[in-house]
């Protein structure tokens, strides 16, 4: 005997607990399997790209903050890379490590959160999350010594810093930086042996490195499926080819190889912040001497960093005002979704949410 | 660090290959014609000495009296960059191949541009408006759109 | 100094049936019984109401420390009357009904849902005089009704008309059948040990906590139990971050209410049957009245199920019913086996087995415990697979220089 089943169309969000944000997947199951996807997008959509025309090139470091929220210092970080590149504008040595470190810091944060949902998706009911945010809310204390800003923190320049690191900045910064190994050792403790973990991320949205690339995936992700690419190291911008650190990667690309790596790359980032604050020049100046109103030359420049969520990328066109002529952002959680389909088709309704969740998105990146 | 792949070479390669399809080069970047889009993709990617790969991004610019769409390639296995462009001229109507089938990674990123430059990408297999909804008037992103 | 059951007079039951009893005259017997029933089913189902209350605002601080904050601390001492604003909220809201639900399968829902949990307590013994109804097939009567959640989930996520309601439904159907077996094979080592389907003669059965004698099958029926009130890591039915919801997310107001107390009823329900069946009930040291030993072991459980609520993730629906009929079946009929053969070889001609046997079985059962649990983890866990190594694609090189 056969039953007659008819495949059921889901609307995951625009409001739902796992969506991180306002995203909607029109998904067809055929009971608990998943037979076809389509992410729809726009709900966050804030013409960030238009309003970019429109301010001039110091104005827009505010417009960065808010695409990918969790990590806005990398976003800054990028965006005056582009400007500088365009502009010519040097940056003042001292000014790069502290960039450096603040990346490096927002990196761990946004891994944090990247990890600590990641289990929220797999149902451990908040606990790994809120261990996660204890380590998230040190670095953002740190964030507002530096700023006075948490979230939103338009700390870097075209030309440098927004001002220098407060003195006490530096023995709060180690003592984060001397408790963050012991952090994520006990976070590995809790999630990285634990058997449900094993049995709910091993070989669960699987990206092979050709499809990966394929797909222009990049960041955490391209790295789990065994592509050693960094930018990092590939095309080192301020003082990374001055750093020692290891890029790790992943044998499967399947869920708990992004998890495993990204939990290794806070570890890296701790080093690279502990050789940072030993390298430093003592003193000096964070921000060159570069006008208010900057006047690109007419051209265009791509300059690309290496985001917590991947390769962030601004593609700047100046018609030589103060204000760029058009202002792309190559934003990594986007683009990382493109494989959505070729992971979720064929896995349960469980797989596709963790899946989901460990791409790693920010909704205000992908709708920008 | 990523080394940019010389424009001559590239127009040179691609001229052989597909005679007049390069129209201009400079340093980094090299120009070709709309309607080699394709085949250019094609070779950009399959030919071993080039390998690009990894797309980066594609943008569009409007310039008023044309579009230019931008592609930044990314060879990983030689560390190597190039930027393709492509000059598409008028404002209404247009349209260009999509590179979807060479590269997937240009999916979301063609719809986008769909969506908020109006250029039509042929050969795409789900060519609809991104994060506008359909029917939306106008396509933001160009310059003569006024909000 | 024993581990007894010890009577606490007054806290007794049968002392209050004693006390209307003298009250009326001769020969009313019966009307005695009667009112002293409804009086008493009065006091433990509100008392019952009562402790769901508190235990809820005991959830949520347990889970706030272990989840690194404070959790309710405003209204009250504590936070303690935070349930009662909880419920304030509830009552006061809009009670919506969707266009196209069944809105009598609906309404009706959350009665199933919490009647039968309720009814369970009928026959937990709170003391050595102290239960609602001297059922003696009281292990049965439990089994039988707490199966009747499966209908009112099932009617829940029906009859709200919604996918996510329905998807929860389905899943909790197919789970909490899955899980009756187990539960059911768990129990059977208890009532062969005890020779007696009855709650109380079981609590009289253990001299020394069932627990220690078979713990393999409290470990089995402690599983079977956290899937049957859908906890993590069984929690397939509400699976929040997949269904929103689940089979609660078309319900608001006062039926919502309702389906909650049912919910947060029901991992009390549960640690007092687990307290009874594996933990001695109402025994205890004296003087401590047995009522008290046993609520202090019903919060014991409840903390332990907390603890694991609050520590792991959640497991995929279909791993679930693997688990119960790969895993948990299949060590259930490994303690029966056990159970049975040892209670062979060491009851006398009436059936009865001394605390000193009860220690020598002990010693086996542990052993096979351990063995037994060790070759399922073997045989169904995953840190056993190897890992391919990483190493790096071939595709990508990022040290290339100038060719």
């Amino acid at each position: 005997m056969t039953i007659k089943t008819e495949p059921v169309t889901i609307n995951l969000g625009p409001q739902h607990p796992s969506t991180h944000g306002v995203f909607r997947l029109r998904v067809t199951f055929d009971g608990e399997v998943v037979l076809d996807v389509e992410p729809v997008f726009g709900y966050l959509h804030r013409g960030s790209e238009k309003l970019a025309e429109s301010r001039t090139y110091v104005q827009i470091v505010t417009l960065t903050d808010r695409m990918d929220y969790i990590a806005s210092m990398s976003n800054n970080l990028a965006y005056v890379r582009a400007v500088e590149k365009l502009a010519g504008i040097d940056v003042p040595e001292r000014a790069q490590y502290i960039r450096v470190i603040s990346a490096e810091l927002q990196r761990i944060a946004s891994h944090m959160m990247a990890t600590g949902f990641l289990l929220n998706d797999l149902g451990a009911f908040a606990t790994p999350l809120m261990y996660c945010f204890r380590e998230r809310e040190r670095i953002l204390d740190l964030f507002e010594m530096l700023c006075g800003a948490r979230i939103t923190l338009s700390y870097m320049r075209p030309g440098g810093l927004l001002q220098d690191a407060p003195p006490d900045f530096w023995p709060a910064l180690d003592r984060v930086v001397k408790d963050l190994p012991a952090s994520i050792d006990e976070l590995e403790q809790l999630i990285t042996g634990n058997e449900i973990v094993l049995t709910r991320t091993r070989n669960v949205g699987t990206l092979t490195a050709e499809q990966a690339i394929d797909n222009s995936v990049s960041g955490p992700m391209l790295r789990a499926a065994g592509v050693q690419w960094d930018l990092r190291k590939a095309d080192p911008y301020e003082v990374y080819d001055r750093l020692e650190f290891d890029v790790p990667i992943g044998a499967d690309g399947d869920n708990f190889d992004r998890y495993v790596v990204r939990i290794q790359e806070m570890r890296e980032s701790v080093r690279i912040i502990e050789q940072c604050v030993r390298q430093m020049p003592e003193g000096g100046p964070v921000r060159s001497p570069a006008p208010f109103f900057i006047r690109a030359p007419e051209g265009d420049a791509y300059s690309a960093v290496e985001g917590p969520k991947g390769e962030l990328g601004f593609y700047i066109v100046s018609d030589g005002g103060i204000a760029p002529y058009r202002c792309k952002v190559r934003a990594p959680s986007f683009i990382n979704l493109t494989p959505l389909r070729e992971m979720l088709v064929g896995g349960k309704m469980g797989d596709l949410i963790t899946t989901f969740g460990s791409v790693d998105i920010v909704l205000g990146e992908v709708d920008r | 660090m990523t080394r940019a792949h010389s424009g001559e070479d590239a127009a040179r390669r691609i001229d052989e290959a597909i005679p007049g399809a390069a129209v201009e080069y400079s340093q980094t970047e090299v120009w070709i014609l709309p309607q080699y889009i394709q085949q250019t993709a094609r070779l950009l990617k399959e030919d071993g000495a080039l390998d690009f790969s990894f797309l980066n991004a594609v943008s569009a610019v409007d310039y008023v009296e044309y579009f230019e769409m931008v592609y930044h390639l990314l060879s990983l296995r030689r560390n190597a960059s190039l930027v393709v462009k492509s000059r598409i001229y008028g404002r209404d109507d247009l349209s260009i191949h999509s590179v979807y089938d060479v590269w997937k990674g240009a999916d979301l990123q063609e719809r986008e541009i769909w969506d908020l430059m109006g250029i039509h990408f042929e050969g795409h297999p789900n060519m609809k408006r991104i994060m506008l909804w359909e029917g939306f008037p106008g396509h933001p992103l160009r310059k003569d759109f006024l909000g | 100094m024993s581990y007894e059951i010890h009577a606490a007079g007054i806290l007794d039951f049968g002392s209050i049936y004693a006390f209307i009893d003298s009250l009326l005259p001769e020969g009313l017997d019966w009307l005695a019984f009667t009112v002293g029933g409804f009086v008493l089913s009065f006091i433990v189902i509100n008392a019952l109401v009562m402790s769901t209350a508190v235990y809820t605002w005991f959830e949520r601080r347990t889970l706030g420390r272990f989840q690194n904050r404070l959790g309710p601390n405003r209204w009250g001492p504590f936070g303690v009357l935070q349930p009662i604003a909880d419920l304030v909220k509830l009552i006061t809201k809009e009670d919506t009904t969707p266009d196209d639900a069944d809105r009598w399968v609906m309404t009706l829902a959350p009665v199933v849902l919490l009647v039968p949990t309720l009814l369970v307590v009928a026959v937990v013994p709170f003391g050595q005089d102290s239960f609602l109804g001297r059922l003696n097939i009281g292990i049965l009567f439990v089994l039988g009704v707490t199966s009747v959640n499966t209908i009112a989930i099932f009617m829940a996520g029906w009859g709200s008309a919604n996918k996510y309601a329905m998807l929860g439904a389905m899943r909790g159907v197919a789970m909490l059948v899955s899980y009756e077996v187990p539960m059911a094979l768990g129990v059977v080592g208890v009532v062969l040990l005890s020779g007696s389907l009855a709650l109380f003669d079981i609590v009289e059965a253990q001299p020394i906590p069932f627990l220690l004698v078979q713990p393999l099958g409290f470990l089995i029926f402690v599983a079977a139990a956290s899937a049957e009130m859908s906890r993590t890591p069984f929690d397939q039915i509400e699976a929040e971050s997949e269904l929103g919801s689940g089979y609660n997310t078309e319900y608001s107001g006062i039926k919502f209410a309702l389906l909650f107390l049912a919910e947060f009823m029901a991992p009390l329900i549960n640690s007092m049957i687990i307290v009874v069946l594996f933990l001695g009930g109402t025994r205890g040291f004296s003087p401590v009245p047995g009522q008290i030993w046993f609520i202090l072991k019903t919060f014991a459980v409840v903390f332990a199920l907390l603890w694991v609520r609050a520590t792991w993730p959640r497991l995929r629906v279909d791993q679930i019913m693997g688990f119960a009929w790969k895993g948990l079946f299949a060590l259930s009929l490994v303690n029966i086996f056990a159970i049975a053969i040892e209670v062979v070889i060491f009851q006398d001609e009436t059936g009865a087995i001394t605390a000193g046997q009860m220690w020598i079985m002990a010693a086996i059962n542990w052993a096979i415990t351990i063995a037994a649990v060790v070759v399922t983890a073997r045989t169904l866990g995953q840190r056993k697979l190897e890992r391919r190594r990483a190493s790096p694609s071939p595709l990508a090189n990022m040290y290339a220089e100038a060719d």
